[in-house]
């Protein structure tokens, strides 16, 4: 039942006037930062924060109102907002627009998440940083596209060819929605790589409260750029970081970039040694900076007999069901992954055996209750709650298996 | 002064992967020639490609170059230019790569009339992956994949761009090289989208699949075969049969993409009032 998840307020859009939407707004002369708003508007205030001035998209439910929001907002504030043939020419723009040092983004949701694969995968092999967001709605094909779901874990784990490093973030409110955007240009600008964020349907419509920050009081990341002069720049370095600071098209460092494999000056190359150490670069530069990239929220495993892991709107349903189980007696704990990719195996590492079973509720068939039973190395046994009817899973539901 | 091409050229990237007969490098000097003699710095320039033998000629030139996934030229070259207007991006792109995989992209840019210049190597073939059928193929000329001839009937892509609304659209030869540079000159200074299709030799993969004979023989049909649009007008359409019609398809002047934008901007400027500046203000809506 939708009713029961706490705090849910369904396809709720909070207007202010015919022909304006209540998105984004903090007016100095305002003494409250406190609005009632929608996931996706939230995320597109997040990217104004974070410093967006370029999105391209193609529209898809449930993740239009970002577009919207940010075709009205982009060109006041003097960026750009364009509206692409597809979703593989919107990925490619942003992609274009980046290399010229402005931060862009992209949204869409799963059919669309599939047709930017290629280039979201040119993206990481060129180290390009752009930011897609992907609104989970419920398939496999078109599905059900007014519906929640969580099934594009592991697309967005894999959904490109060849092996790149990913950022995955997962929020589980509207607040989240803001700063987990804001976060996911920080990484990306950073690391030099695409960032997904991935929230389900039901954050990106939900309408709730959110405290909106003082934006010039957000940190922000911006990427490095390089101090050589010109002809001294390697664009693809290997440098100790790992990281090799991005020059932007036009300003003097004339470079190429290439989807090919490439050696440290961004020209193809088929040389095995080189190819192999720039693609070990593009993953290492996230495996190694993984503990600074993972969070998860921690609720009452300190001591549990039943460990729940869950992410997105279902952890919200899990949260109320591990407080329903302890009113019952039963200690139950919940991890929240507000990072999926790298995956917080560490975190969970770290505390399952303090519980004699592990219950991984999520609205797929087990995609991360898999990551979950080898992170646990199927010490306990790990069951699965699922859903893929586009209907939440409600607290009682997850608490059933607590229990039972 | 003779012109330096070595200026333009990343010398230690040669030699080049075109094969012998190959039109593509006529063209890539030709670029080179126009850019010249425009004056154009390299940094304000941006060499934009997809996937194909055409696509890789950004490798060998000293400017800022972008060689990006197939088909796909077009939508990165459009968000480089909305987000550095200032940038001179030229897309050059295959007839396979610009309308079949990019078809989509193609008209769209042609009708968005964003500025950019693109420059397509016609040569009726899959070049770089053997000698597959293109959409530009004539019925009934063999290619890899169609091994009885082709069955499909070819895009024009001159009025395909003409009729999806592009600002400039010129077709030549790469036989014709001094109309080859006026064509891909008047490209590059015209406002908005503009095309220019040359048509250039595959000795190697469409040739020798159809007996045309070598780099020579192909360049030599070329020669017989050329007619003007004017005089094109004139013919039957028996006597046009293996003509290649050339000249200036679309000279128009018309708002470009970004002028449309800059209204958006400013209306968008007047209904939504800056309350702080900075990199991080805010609005009010």
């Amino acid at each position: 039942m939708r009713e029961s998840l706490p705090g849910f307020c369904h396809y709720g859009r909070v207007r202010r006037g015919e022909e304006t939407r209540g998105i984004g707004v903090i007016v100095d002369n305002q003494k409250s930062n406190i609005r009632m708003m929608q996931g996706n508007s939230a995320c597109a205030e997040g990217a104004i924060a974070a410093g967006c001035r370029f999105f391209a998209g193609y529209p898809i439910t449930p993740s239009s109102e970002i577009a919207e929001d940010l075709a009205e907002k982009l060109p006041a504030i003097g960026g750009n907002f364009i509206q692409m043939e597809d979703e593989i020419a919107a990925m490619g723009a942003v992609i274009g627009a980046s290399l010229t040092g402005v931060k862009s983004l992209t949204a869409t949701s799963g059919p669309g998440f599939s047709l930017k694969q290629e280039n979201i995968g040119f993206a990481a092999m060129t180290e390009v940083p752009v930011v897609i967001v992907n609104v989970m709605r419920g398939g496999p094909s078109t599905g059900l596209p007014t519906h929640t779901s969580q099934g594009d874990v592991m697309q967005a784990r894999w959904g490109s060819h060849g092996d790149s490093g990913i950022i995955v973030l997962c929020p589980a409110s509207v607040e989240e929605m803001f700063y987990m955007t804001v976060k996911a240009f920080n990484f990306s600008e950073k690391f030099r790589t695409p960032v997904i964020l991935l929230p389900d349907e039901i954050i990106g419509h939900l309408t709730e409260r959110i405290e909106l920050p003082d934006y010039a009081l957000l940190e922000i990341v911006n990427r490095s750029k390089p101090i050589v002069p010109p002809e001294k720049y390697l664009p693809y370095e290997m440098v100790e970081s790992d990281i090799p600071p991005m020059a932007f098209f036009g300003e003097g460092y004339r470079y190429h970039v290439t989807g090919l494999a490439h050696d440290e000056t961004g020209f193809p190359t088929n040389d095995p040694e080189k190819v192999e150490e720039q693609i070990r670069r593009i993953n290492r530069k996230i495996e190694r900076y993984r503990d600074e990239i993972v969070e998860v929220e921690d609720v009452f495993t300190e001591d549990m007999d039943v460990f729940v892991v869950a992410y997105g709107s279902t952890a919200r349903s899990a949260k109320r069901a591990v407080m329903i189980a302890r009113e019952n007696g039963i200690k139950a704990g919940l991890l929240r992954l507000k990072t999926l990719w790298p995956f917080p195996d560490k975190e969970i590492e770290k505390i399952y055996r303090r519980a004699n079973k592990i219950v991984v509720p999520e609205m797929n068939l087990g995609q991360i209750a898999h990551e979950v039973e080898w992170a646990t190395r199927r010490e306990k046994p790990v069951i699965r709650v699922n859903h893929v009817n586009g209907e939440p899973l409600t607290p009682k539901e997850i608490y059933e298996r607590i229990k039972g | 002064m003779i012109m330096d091409y070595l200026y333009y050229l990343r010398k230690d990237k040669m030699p080049h992967i075109w094969c012998d007969g190959c039109g593509n490098g006529i063209i890539l000097k030709s670029i080179l020639r126009v850019i010249d003699k425009l004056g154009w710095k390299k940094d304000d320039i941006a060499l934009v490609s997809g996937i194909g033998c055409s696509s890789r000629t950004p490798g060998y030139v000293d400017f800022n170059t972008l060689h990006t996934t197939h088909g796909r030229a077009l939508a990165f070259a459009t968000g480089l230019k909305i987000a550095k207007p200032n940038l001179h991006v030229i897309v050059v792109s295959g007839d396979g790569d610009s309308t079949a995989i990019g078809g989509n992209h193609f008209i769209h840019a042609c009708r968005r009339n964003i500025d950019i210049s693109m420059v397509i190597f016609n040569n009726y073939i899959y070049g770089m992956t053997g000698g597959q059928v293109s959409p530009t193929t004539p019925t009934g000329k063999k290619a890899t994949t169609a091994p009885y001839g082709n069955p499909d009937a070819p895009f024009d892509i001159s009025l395909l761009a003409q009729g999806a609304g592009a600002a400039f659209v010129a077709r030549t030869t790469v036989q014709q090289y001094a109309r080859m540079d006026k064509f891909i000159e008047m490209a590059f200074t015209h406002k908005g989208f503009s095309v220019v299709e040359v048509l250039t030799p595959c000795p190697t993969s469409y040739g020798r699949k159809n007996k045309e004979g070598n780099g020579v023989t192909m360049l030599e049909y070329q020669k017989q075969n050329a007619v003007t649009i004017e005089r094109a007008a004139k013919l039957s359409p028996e006597e046009l049969q293996g003509k290649l019609v050339t000249g200036i398809f679309v000279d128009r002047d018309q708002p470009t993409y970004l002028e449309r934008y800059d209204n958006v901007r400013n209306k968008a400027k007047k209904a939504i009032p800056k309350v702080r500046d900075g990199e991080n203000y805010a609005i009010q809506i």
